[in-house]
């Protein structure tokens, strides 16, 4: 099992690649960015909606309305994710459905329903995070070395507000 | 008999006795459902898990197989079969409720035309008497294990392929006056260095064209041979690849029909399955289904099944691995005697 640097593609195995990459039928990139532009903008649009309602009607400022609109977004994709309708949105919406909060509560939700078989603990709890978990491990990565970056600019900002 | 190399020639001329198709509802909804023994219309089967749900589908396969052949449990020396699951827990789990003596094979899709050499070559060398050979795959479970939960919204590329559910089971033996197995050849592994889990048609291709290239050299033969050459879930672009291989070294493949299972059990047009098909479930309900059905009918006389399988695993193409694969030939011709 050496792959790698000293495993060499012999001419054969390289003529082949490029015969399979020329019969590879292309993504089609712009009609897929097109249906991520309108499906990621619809979810966007309901959760505004959802926000102006808590503020309207919820008595909630517009700070306090989002975690509570994020909730109910969460709620939603969870609900279409267990119908097994989510999935089927996805393959039309692509990054449309994937990028907003919904497609990060589509990942915990499918994770665990798939591995309920396997019990409550090891199914459910120890593979839940088993899409999810790289998102937050590198969401993480990435806010502390933005705030270092803010840190080193910005000595003064820090220190919570 | 070993011909040639790598092929197998059947002198007394095994039949299928007996052979029987169960598959799911999306399979169901396919063009070929009328040839399907039983089409079940929950994905689960009835079962609490994908994997009692795969189980399930053998059972019941390998349970009608033995009931078409006229035959009981007991009577069947060998089971021979596999799947796409770890440790093919699908079949041994099975084979535990059929308590028939199990030989456990692995090829992945390729594993229906191993398991049917095998239980054909068992037969003909008189090492048994009556072999039983299976094959399934259930898509939920291969998604679990291969991919990504089956609810998981993600977009697939249009090389993906679609896994079956199904289960196919034949038994073999030298009685009766059905369909005969005459030939296998089997394949090498081939690695033309592919690494894209989703492309697996690109992958198999090659090992489908230098097991059938093998075959016409072992036994002597051409394409024009048979009526019928089918390869097991290359897919359009496998297939097409396939074609392309075939051009280039000059096997006159034109001489008779080439088609592909994976092209065969879904509707293009109103199912979402990208390029096609896979599975082992899927050469197997097709030939066990369609197939024979056809030939039994008179349709053509002669066939050649050529079975692929992609050899990853989710660990290797993590690991950056390529994927390496293989094809089974067998050929099956229609019950008449021999000149």
């Amino acid at each position: 099992m050496s792959n790698g640097k000293n495993n060499q593609t012999t001419p054969t195995q390289k003529e082949y690649q490029a015969l399979a990459k020329k019969r590879e039928p292309s993504r089609p990139v712009v009609s897929n960015c097109i249906k991520a532009f309108l499906v990621g903008g619809l979810i966007s649009i309901i959760g505004q909606a959802i926000q102006d309602m808590f503020v309207n009607w919820g008595g909630f400022d517009r700070k306090e309305a989002s975690n509570p609109t994020v909730a109910v977004l969460i709620l939603i994709s969870v609900i279409l994710t267990s119908l097994g309708v989510y999935d089927k949105i996805a393959q039309w919406a692509g990054a449309g459905s994937a990028v907003p909060v919904t497609g990060f509560a589509n990942t915990m939700a499918s994770a665990a329903i798939e591995h309920r078989s396997e019990g409550l603990v090891l199914g459910v709890g120890g593979k839940m995070f088993k899409l999810s978990g790289p998102v937050i491990v590198f969401g993480t990565v990435a806010a502390f070395v933005v705030g270092i970056v803010h840190w080193i600019f910005d000595p003064g900002s820090t220190g919570g507000s | 008999m070993l011909t040639g190399h790598q092929s197998w020639q059947f002198d007394k001329r095994p039949r299928l006795l007996g052979t029987a198709t169960v598959v799911g509802p999306f399979e169901g909804q396919g063009p070929l459902a009328k040839d399907f023994d039983r089409i079940h219309d929950d994905l689960r089967i009835g079962q609490d898990s994908w994997e009692k749900a795969e189980k399930t589908l053998l059972e019941e396969a390998a349970k009608l197989a033995v009931q078409n052949a006229g035959l009981t449990n007991e009577k069947i020396n060998f089971f021979v079969g596999g799947d796409l699951m770890n440790q093919i827990i699908s079949t041994s789990f099975a084979a535990r409720t059929l308590a028939i003596p199990h030989i456990g094979v692995f090829g992945a899709c390729s594993t229906s035309m191993e398991s049917l050499a095998v239980a054909a070559n068992l037969v003909n060398s008189r090492s048994a008497d009556y072999t039983l050979a299976s094959a399934c795959s259930h898509n939920a479970t291969a998604e679990k294990q291969f991919r990504y939960p089956t609810e998981y919204g993600s977009q697939k590329p249009p090389t993906a392929q679609y896994t079956v559910t199904g289960a196919g089971a034949s038994v073999v033996s030298l009685d009766g006056d059905g369909p005969c197995i005459t030939t296998a050849t089997i394949g090498r592994v081939i690695d033309m260095g592919i690494k894209d889990p989703f492309n697996m048609g690109a992958a198999m291709a090659p090992a489908a064209v230098d097991t059938i290239q093998a075959h016409f050299r072992d036994l002597n033969v051409e394409p024009g041979h048979y009526d019928l050459i089918v390869t097991g879930d290359l897919s359009k672009i496998g297939y097409e690849l396939a074609r392309d291989l075939f051009e280039r070294h000059k096997v006159p493949i034109d001489q008779t029909v080439y088609k592909d299972c994976g092209m065969m059990i879904y509707d293009y047009e109103t199912q979402q399955v990208q390029a096609g098909a896979s599975g082992c479930g899927c050469s197997a309900v097709v030939t066990y289904g369609h197939l024979l059905n056809r030939l039994r009918k008179g349709e053509f006389n002669r066939m050649l099944v050529v079975a692929t399988g992609a050899l990853l695993s989710p660990l290797s193409y993590q690991q950056g691995e390529s994927i390496p694969c293989i094809a089974h030939a067998v050929s099956i011709e229609r019950g008449v005697t021999p000149e």
